[in-house]
C-alpha cells in the first residue's frame, strides 16, 4: 500500500497571497513525478486568474509541470456540483436527484442552509485525497486554497459538528472519516501571513484556534517580503544626524538630481527604518509562535509562471 | 445578455474631481446608514470605525456595528467585551455621540428566538442539536445575524425612547463580515426569504402536519432520497427542528425583506473598500457591479494603503541608476544610496497600484474614489481613528 495523500491546507488573512502560496506549494510538491492537485474552494476563480487560464470546470485539469516532470492538476469545487456528484456516486440518485434539484432541495443545500457548504466542499477534497487509482492513491498530494483565517477552523471542523447531529447512518460515517483525515499526521495547515500587526496577530490566534481543535498546524509561511533596503549604517547616520538634508542633497547635485529633492529622501528614509522596525517585531513575534516560519520575497514583476516556479523552490522544506 | 446596469451612484456625495466627498456624506443628515463592504484584509472595519467617529466628532449621534475587530482596533474604541450592545466610546469631542458595538452573533440569534417564541417554545428550540449548530459554528449565519443587528438598531433609531423626544441614532456606520464575498452579506436577507417559501421548507414540515398518502410521487421520491442520504434520525430532528421553528419564520421573513429594502432605501449608502492589489480590486469591481444589479445606492470607493508619488522631482531610473553610482564612493554616498533605492522601490510599488486604480476607474467611470495613503503602523487609538478619518476627507493632517 503507497503512503497516504498529504493534505496541505493552505489559508492566511485576505490580502496576504494565500492562492499564490498555495499555487506555488503545488509546483514544490510536484518535484520527481509526483501528482497534486490544487483545489480552490472559494468560487474565486483565483487559480485559473494566477495561470492566466480560462476560469477552470469542475474537472481535475493539467495546469503546470513540476520541477522534475511531476504534474499539478487544478480544480475549483462548487457546492452544488460536489453534491450531484456526491448523490450519483453513492447513492446512484439518477431521477430522483433531479427530483431533489426540482424542489429547490439542491438549492437550498448549497448556498440556503448555511454550513452545509462547508460539508460539501471538505467532503470534495476528502474524496481526491482518498481516491485510489490501482494499488495507489490517484494523487501525492492535495493543496486546499482554503477559506482566510478568521474562518478556517470553523471550515475544517464542520464535520466534527455534522458527526454531531447525524447520529447515526451513512453521514455520520462520511463526518467522522473527515475528521480523521483532517486531524491525520499527514494533514497540514498552513498559515500565510506579511509582516504586519494584524495579520500576524491572527496567524498567532489562528494558531492557537486550531490546535485547541486537534487541527495539525504545518508552516507559517511569511510572504511578500520587501527587501531591506536601508543598511544599519545608513540607519545609524540617519537616527544620530550625523548625515543631514544638507550633506544629501550635495551629493544629489553632484550626480545632477536635485537638491530640493533631499527632504523627501530622507523622510522616506526615516519612513523605511520606521516600516523595518515594525517588521523586525512581528518577526519575532513569529518566531515564538512554535511553528516552523518560511520566508518569500515580494517579487518586484508581479506573478507568472517563473516567479510561481522560483517561489516554489523555496517552499521545498514544507514538502519534507 | 442583458445589458449591465450602471451603479447607483448617489451624485451629491461625489466632487466635482470624482473624489468621494466624505464629509459631504457624513453631514448630510438623509444618510442613516453607511455600510463599508469589501473583501478581507483591506481595512474595512477601520474605514468604518473612522467614518463613524468622524461623523460623530462632526455633531451626529453615530452608532458603529463592528464584526470581527483586529484586538487593538477594538481596544481603541472601547471595546473589551463582546456583549452584544453598544456601548459609549470615550474620547469622542464636541456634542456628537459615538457608540460601538461587536456582533455576537449567537447570542443576536437567541435573543431573536427569545423574543418572537412562548418562554416553553424558545427552550425548546434554544435546546435543539440543529439550533446550537446553526447559531454557533456554521458559517453563514454572521451574516444573517449582521443583518438581523443592522435592523434591529436601526428600528431602534426609529423609535422615539419613552423618556426623551429625539432618537437613539441618526447614523449606523456597518462593518461587514469578512465572508467570502458580498454575496453573503447582501443576500443574506433574500436568502432567508426565499428559503421560507421553498418548497423544501413545506415539504420537511409536510409529515408532520398532512397523511402521507397526499404526497404526490415525486415527494415520495424525494423524502425517501433524503431518508436514504441523511438517515431516517436525522431528518426526524430536523424536521423536529423546523416544526419548532415554524411560528418564528414569518417574523424572520419580514425582517429580512424589511432588511433588504432598507439596504436599498434613499438614506442608505454602500462604501466599497479595497487596497490596491489585483485581488482586492477584482473583488472591489464585483462589488460594484453587484450593488449595481441590486440598485443600491453607492457612495463610492475608499482605496486604502496607497502608495502616491511625492513627486520630488526624481523618478525611479533616475534614482536607481544614481544609486548604482553612488554605492561605495564616500559614507554620505552610502546613505544617499540607500535612501535612493527606497525611493525607487516606493515609486515602483505606486506605479504598480497607479496601474490597478486605473484600471478601476477605466471600468467604472461614474464612481467616486477616495485614496488613503500607508500610514506606517496599525491604528491603535482614537486619534489614529482621526488621522485616517483626515485622510479619507482630504484633509491635511499637519
Amino acid at each position: 500500500m503507497s503512503v497516504a495523500t498529504e493534505l496541505h491546507v493552505v489559508t492566511g488573512k485576505g490580502g496576504t497571497g494565500k492562492t499564490t502560496v498555495a499555487a506555488a506549494l503545488a509546483m514544490s510538491l510536484a518535484g520527481r513525478g509526483r501528482r497534486v492537485l490544487l483545489c480552490e474552494v472559494e468560487g474565486r476563480q483565483g487559480i485559473a486568474q494566477l495561470f492566466d487560464v480560462p476560469p477552470l470546470p469542475y474537472a481535475e485539469r493539467k495546469i503546470a509541470v513540476g520541477p522534475d516532470g511531476g504534474e499539478v492538476y487544478a480544480l475549483a469545487i462548487d457546492p452544488e456540483s460536489a453534491l450531484l456528484e456526491y448523490l450519483q456516486m453513492f447513492y446512484r440518485l439518477g431521477r430522483a436527484g433531479r427530483a431533489l434539484d426540482r424542489f429547490g432541495i439542491i438549492d437550498f443545500a448549497t448556498t440556503i442552509a448555511p454550513g452545509v457548504r462547508d460539508v460539501l466542499l471538505t467532503g470534495k477534497v476528502y474524496e481526491a485525497a482518498r481516491r485510489r487509482d490501482g494499488s495507489r492513491y490517484a494523487y501525492d498530494a492535495v493543496v486546499m486554497d482554503a477559506p482566510p483565517t478568521g474562518r478556517i477552523t470553523r471550515f475544517l471542523n464542520v464535520n466534527s459538528e455534522l458527526a454531531g447531529l447525524a447520529k447515526v447512518g451513512p453521514i455520520k460515517r462520511q463526518a467522522e472519516a473527515i475528521m480523521t483525515m483532517m486531524r491525520a499526521r499527514s494533514t497540514h495547515v498552513h498559515l500565510v501571513t506579511v509582516l504586519e500587526e494584524m495579520p500576524v496577530t491572527e496567524t498567532v490566534d489562528g494558531i492557537a484556534e486550531l490546535q485547541a481543535e486537534r487541527l495539525p498546524v504545518g508552516h507559517v509561511v511569511v510572504n511578500l517580503i520587501r527587501p531591506e533596503l536601508v543598511s544599519a549604517a545608513t540607519r545609524a547616520a540617519l537616527d544620530d544626524e550625523t548625515v543631514g538634508v544638507d550633506d544629501v542633497a550635495t551629493v544629489l547635485t553632484s550626480v545632477g538630481l536635485p537638491a530640493a529633492a533631499a527632504t523627501t529622501l530622507v523622510d522616506g528614509g526615516h519612513a523605511a527604518i520606521r516600516r523595518e522596525e515594525l517588521e523586525t517585531e512581528q518577526r519575532s513575534v513569529l518566531a515564538d509562535c512554535g511553528q516552523p516560519v518560511v520566508e518569500l520575497p515580494r517579487l518586484a514583476g508581479g506573478i507568472d509562471l517563473g516567479a510561481l516556479y522560483d517561489l516554489a523552490g523555496r517552499l521545498e522544506e514544507m514538502g519534507r | 445578455m442583458t445589458r449591465r446596469p450602471a451603479p447607483r451612484v448617489v451624485i451629491d456625495d461625489a466632487s466635482r474631481d470624482g473624489r468621494v466627498d466624505v464629509d459631504g456624506l457624513l453631514a448630510d443628515p438623509g444618510v442613516e446608514i453607511v455600510v463599508c463592504c469589501g473583501s478581507g484584509g483591506v481595512g474595512k472595519t477601520t474605514t468604518a470605525a473612522a467614518l463613524a467617529l468622524r461623523a460623530a466628532e462632526q455633531g451626529r449621534r453615530v452608532c458603529v456595528l463592528t464584526i470581527d475587530p483586529a484586538r487593538r482596533l477594538a481596544q481603541s474604541m472601547g471595546l473589551t467585551e463582546l456583549d452584544n450592545t453598544p456601548r459609549p466610546v470615550e474620547g469622542v469631542r464636541g456634542t456628537g455621540s459615538l457608540d460601538a458595538m461587536m456582533l455576537d452573533m449567537k447570542r443576536t440569534f437567541d435573543e431573536v428566538v427569545e423574543r418572537h417564541a412562548s418562554p416553553e417554545k424558545a427552550a425548546q428550540i434554544l435546546q435543539n442539536p440543529f439550533y446550537v449548530a446553526l447559531s454557533s459554528s456554521f458559517a453563514g449565519t454572521q451574516e444573517y445575524m449582521a443583518m438581523e443587528k443592522l435592523g434591529q438598531l436601526h428600528a431602534q433609531d426609529a423609535t422615539p425612547s419613552h423618556d426623551s423626544p429625539t432618537r437613539r441614532w441618526d447614523l449606523i456606520v456597518v462593518d461587514t463580515p469578512p465572508s467570502r464575498s458580498a454575496l453573503d452579506f447582501l443576500d443574506a436577507p433574500e436568502r432567508l426569504s426565499s428559503l421560507l417559501d421553498g418548497r423544501f421548507l413545506k415539504l420537511l414540515l409536510m409529515p408532520a402536519k398532512g397523511p402521507a398518502r397526499l404526497l404526490s410521487a415525486g415527494l415520495g421520491v424525494v423524502t425517501g432520497a433524503l431518508n436514504k442520504v441523511l438517515g431516517a434520525q436525522f431528518l426526524t430532528d430536523l424536521q423536529t427542528f423546523i416544526a419548532a421553528f415554524d411560528t418564528l419564520f414569518g417574523g424572520f421573513r419580514q425582517r429580512a425583506e424589511a432588511t433588504f429594502a432598507l439596504l436599498q432605501a434613499d438614506e442608505t449608502r454602500f462604501v466599497v473598500v479595497a487596497a490596491p492589489e489585483p485581488a482586492a480590486m477584482r473583488e472591489a469591481s464585483y462589488f460594484v457591479e453587484r450593488l449595481a444589479g441590486e440598485s443600491m445606492p453607492l457612495a463610492g470607493l475608499v482605496v486604502n494603503r496607497v502608495h502616491v508619488d511625492d513627486e520630488a522631482g526624481i523618478t525611479a531610473a533616475a534614482a536607481q541608476t544614481a544609486a548604482e553610482r553612488l554605492r561605495g564612493t564616500g559614507p554620505v554616498e552610502d546613505v544617499t544610496a540607500d535612501l535612493l533605492s527606497v525611493r525607487a522601490d516606493r515609486l515602483a510599488v505606486a506605479e504598480r497600484e497607479h496601474h490597478q486604480r486605473r484600471a478601476f476607474a477605466s471600468a467604472h467611470p461614474s464612481v467616486p474614489t477616495v485614496a488613503v495613503p500607508a500610514l506606517a503602523g496599525d491604528v491603535h487609538d482614537l486619534d489614529g481613528l482621526r488621522q485616517i478619518g483626515d485622510l479619507l476627507a482630504g484633509v491635511s493632517t499637519d
